[in-house]
């Protein structure tokens, strides 16, 4: 029987009887970050990394019963050995290392490999099955660098900033919006953030990751100039009233999906910045090769495609049925995941 | 072509109109004259012919990439535009080329359909190893034959008005025809001096926007003036120093294929009319289709130029006896165009555009609603006192296009293939099908192709129904389970032979989806025939 099962609940460890990140009611889950297709609600108790824990309480709430451990820290369930070690996706986003009998698992979530200056770098972990999402599992998927990417929204901003309109970038409020915050020039003008977004800002000052200052809309006069200003928003602010406010500006949508031209354009924004949370096609490789696993799993996205080009270059692959959705804003099936999670977003900070 | 590439881009991913202006304005004040008239010539419409096969294209990229071919497919798939696809696949480029646009066009593009297939893999090879991923897509469409940018030709000829210091209504005048990429060309375009005049050189047309809403808020209708909607080819007839031109409206000398026409111009006065070429016999216009068999044949020969004749309806006169007339009002010109044709001998082939003449809207509405029958489209809509402008202006342009409600079928989703531009990665261009009783049984036969008139998310939801519901894929086609039902708009039928379902409609389009209709509401072949006997 293998240490990891699909079942309707979740991934399932019999061995250890718990899952990894479930999606429905179970009574112990393991879970890897704090995305909402992740972590969900209502499972009697949780095990997450320790610096995950702020933010899973503003998704949870304060009364979830977590408990945490710091990465590289083993604890035993049911004689199962359980570690987690950062997956470099957002802050306290883990991957699940499972060892029993001498076999060892790794799910790694969702990960990258790229510098995010929010959130521990990902760690390889060498074993004998690696689970990995596959979200952007297509060669047309190539990340620019950090500073290539930050050097255009600087510009971008710049640019407005100095023809007199304001600046709007959508993206995620958990985790991109932190890293945006982070990485850009906080020089260029004023940071205003969504209510959505801030209040996620506040669990990432309490972790420690220091971020530029912001304000919300609601702490300055209605009439308020923002010619020169940076809004993060998440995507579901698009296009309602509390955009009015903002005059003339210019607007822009952070994703993995805005490497294609068809995606930016659906979008219907000024800009289309390629940041994602998610590894990229040379991302996704160069992690199965470090794991020196036996056997690879590959589950959300480009599944057939991936376990397909895995198993010519000699490794390997099947695929694990789940219902992660990767990133948002997908073409097909982006729909739900880029309205459902902002939207629980905003519901919670308003 | 790095400075191209940029400006493409710059076109492509703005939605403004100023941000397009000042890109060409960057673009067009830095190029040498050599680049510009190739960027002027692309920027209007004009695209290399294909000069590597597609399938080719394929092979040779998933080669260069070091991936295997259906991986290249897969990854197509998910973009659905194959320069773009290319671009995002292959690996950084080795170095990076500074050749200018004219070089990469005319040294290396326009030579790459000669070479043979070893020869020109290499040649692409190496072009692709010079270039960034943004010139990569544009070089990329360049070659397949694919080029197109978000501009319009208005936008060009603002910006290059705005760096020459030239009036933008003599640069639409001088890029009018079949302009020419040339170095000279492009001096001529934006210099002050009135240069030597091409004499067989068109007017830029003047567009008309459909009327939403009935015709009252455009106030008075004394200050009014209507016509036919004829369904032709619009077209402008230039005579000057005794020679004869016919121009389509998409800049193309079709002199050759109406020889009557140039012939009926023999006594015409030096002039240029705007006008429909019609197809008309024995005394009334035949549909549509009809012309379409002069379309694209050059020369026709004495039978079809006996079963299909055809006339020139002119609807205004732009220039007369060299005079440039387009800013005189509507009726002078009107005016002057009832002389011009009433002043040929015995002729019947040149024909004066009627004038519909009612006391009201509301008579004209009772009129209007003859158009079927007549065989138009609805009615034109002209200010008395209207200029002949350039394009299609926004805004009290003085005229109007007040079409009738068009004909409509229920018809079910069958095939569908991806988009274009903006509608690449999604499956955005249905055919549809309509019952059809074979002996006992009935089968949806193919009926119509359309891919205007859904929403972004109309579209998108349509799009994820394909994909979880493709029967079959024949290259970019799939078969798709019969099971939307969408209301089709159309403004003509025709029976054909070519059609598998004996009929040939005009201008499909979906008007809404049916979501409370079954695939065995559709309608049928014979349901539709009627309407046949009637228009």
């Amino acid at each position: 029987m293998a240490l990891l099962e699909h079942t309707p609940r979740g991934l399932y460890c019999a061995a250890g009887d718990f899952y990894v990140d479930p999606w429905r009611p179970v009574s112990r889950a393991v879970i890897t970050h704090a995305h909402a297709d992740h972590a969900r609600p209502g499972h009697a108790a949780y095990l997450a990394s320790a610096p995950a824990i702020g933010v899973l309480k503003t998704r949870l709430g304060a009364h979830a019963h977590i408990d945490t451990v710091a990465y590289g820290e083993t604890r035993q369930l049911n004689g199962v050995a359980v570690s987690l070690y950062p997956a470099g996706h957002v802050l306290g986003s883990a991957q699940v290392r499972i060892e029993y009998r001498g076999e060892v698992w790794v799910v790694s979530g969702d990960y990258k490999l790229d510098y995010d200056p929010t959130c521990d770098a990902f760690e390889s972990i060498r074993c004998d099955t690696f689970v990995s999402e596959s979200t952007f599992g297509l060669p047309i998927y190539r990340w620019q660098t950090h500073d290539a990417l930050f050097g255009a929204i600087n510009h971008w901003w710049s640019a407005n900033a100095a023809a007199g309109r304001a600046s709007v970038l959508f993206g995620y409020a958990f985790g991109k919006a932190q890293r945006i915050l982070k990485s850009v020039d906080p020089t260029i003008g004023p940071i205003f953030c969504h209510g959505a977004v801030e209040v996620l800002n506040r669990s990432y000052r309490d972790a420690g990751v220091v971020l530029p200052e912001t304000q919300m809309v609601s702490e300055v006069d209605r009439k308020f100039d923002y010619s020169r200003a940076l809004i993060v928003a998440p995507p579901s602010a698009q296009g309602t009233p509390w955009m009015k406010r903002f005059g003339d500006y210019s607007d822009a949508f952070a994703s993995g999906w805005m490497a294609i031209r068809g995606a930016r354009r659906q979008r219907n924004v000024d800009q289309g910045f390629v940041l994602s949370d998610h590894a990229d096609w040379p991302s996704l490789l160069k992690a199965i090769h470090a794991s020196e696993a036996e056997r690879v799993l590959i589950t959300h996205g480009q599944v057939p495609v991936m376990v397909r080009y895995l198993r010519e270059q000699g490794i390997e692959a099947d695929a694990l049925e789940t219902e992660f959705e990767g990133e948002g804003g997908a073409e097909n099936d982006g729909s739900t995941a880029a309205a459902v999670i902002p939207d629980q977003d905003s519901a919670s900070a308003v | 072509m790095k400075a191209f590439a940029y400006l493409y881009i710059a076109l492509d991913s703005s939605t403004r109109t100023n941000d397009k202006v000042a890109a060409l304005v960057d673009y067009f004040s830095a190029a040498q004259a050599e680049d510009a008239c190739w960027a002027v010539y692309f920027l209007i419409g004009n695209r290399p012919r294909q000069a590597v096969p597609s399938r080719k294209l394929h092979e040779y990229a998933a080669e260069a990439a070091g991936l295997p071919l259906w991986l290249f497919e897969e990854s197509y798939d998910a973009v659905g535009d194959l320069a773009e696809t290319i671009a995002l696949i292959l690996p950084p480029p080795v170095e990076v080329s500074c050749l200018p646009l004219h070089d990469w066009i005319a040294g290396r593009l326009l030579p790459l359909r000669q070479l043979d297939d070893t020869q020109k893999k290499q040649a692409v090879f190496s072009y692709w190893n010079e270039l960034n991923p943004g010139e990569r897509f544009v070089f990329n469409k360049l070659i397949t034959g694919g080029f197109r940018v978000g501009v319009s030709q208005l936008l060009v000829v603002r910006a290059l008005a705005q760096i020459s210091g030239v009036d933008a209504k003599v640069i639409s005048h001088r890029l009018a025809g079949d302009w020419q990429p040339t170095a000279e060309n492009y001096a001529t375009l934006v210099s002050k001096a009135t240069a030597s005049f091409d004499i067989s050189k068109p007017y830029p047309f003047f567009l008309a926007h459909p009327l939403e809403g009935g015709p009252e808020a455009l106030g008075d209708i004394g200050d009014w003036h209507a016509e036919w909607k004829w369904d032709g080819i619009r077209a402008q007839l230039v005579k000057r120093e005794g020679e004869v031109f016919l121009w389509s409206r998409g800049d193309e000398l079709v002199s050759p294929q109406f020889p009557e026409l140039l012939t009926a111009a023999v006594s015409l006065a030096d002039c240029v009319l705007d006008g429909e070429i019609l197809p008309h016999k024995d005394g009334a216009v035949m549909p549509f289709a009809a012309l379409q068999k002069r379309l694209g044949r050059k020369n026709p020969g004495k039978k079809i130029l006996a079963d299909t004749p055809v006339i020139f309806l002119a609807y205004d006169v732009l220039e007369s006896a060299g005079t440039d007339l387009r800013d005189l009002p509507l009726v002078e010109r009107r005016a002057i165009l009832h002389q011009l044709i009433y002043s040929i001998p015995n002729n019947t082939v040149l024909q004066l555009s009627d004038i519909v003449r009612a006391p009201s809207w509301a008579t004209l509405t009772i009129a209007r609603e003859e158009s079927r029958q007549r065989g138009t489209e609805g009615l034109m809509l002209k200010r008395r006192d209207s200029i002949y402008g350039v394009g299609r202006v926004k805004a009290k342009s003085g005229w109007w296009k007040w079409k009738v409600a068009p004909m409509t079928v229920d018809a079910v989703l069958v095939y569908a293939q991806r988009g274009h531009g903006k509608r690449a990665s999604l499956y955005s261009d249905y055919t549809f099908a309509i019952w059809k009783t074979i002996g006992e049984k009935k089968e949806l036969v193919p009926f119509a192709k359309a891919y205007s008139g859904l929403s972004n998310e109309e579209i998108a939801t349509v799009d994820a129904f394909i994909r979880k519901n493709t029967l079959e894929k024949f290259g970019p086609v799939r078969t798709v389970k019969a099971e939307l039902v969408f209301e089709l708009g159309f403004e003509g039928i025709q029976r054909s032979n070519r059609h598998k379902s004996g009929v040939a409609v005009r201008f499909p389009r979906m008007l809404r989806m049916r979501t409370d209709k079954k695939i065995e509401d559709a309608d049928s072949l014979d349901s539709i025939l009627h309407l046949l006997d009637r228009f």
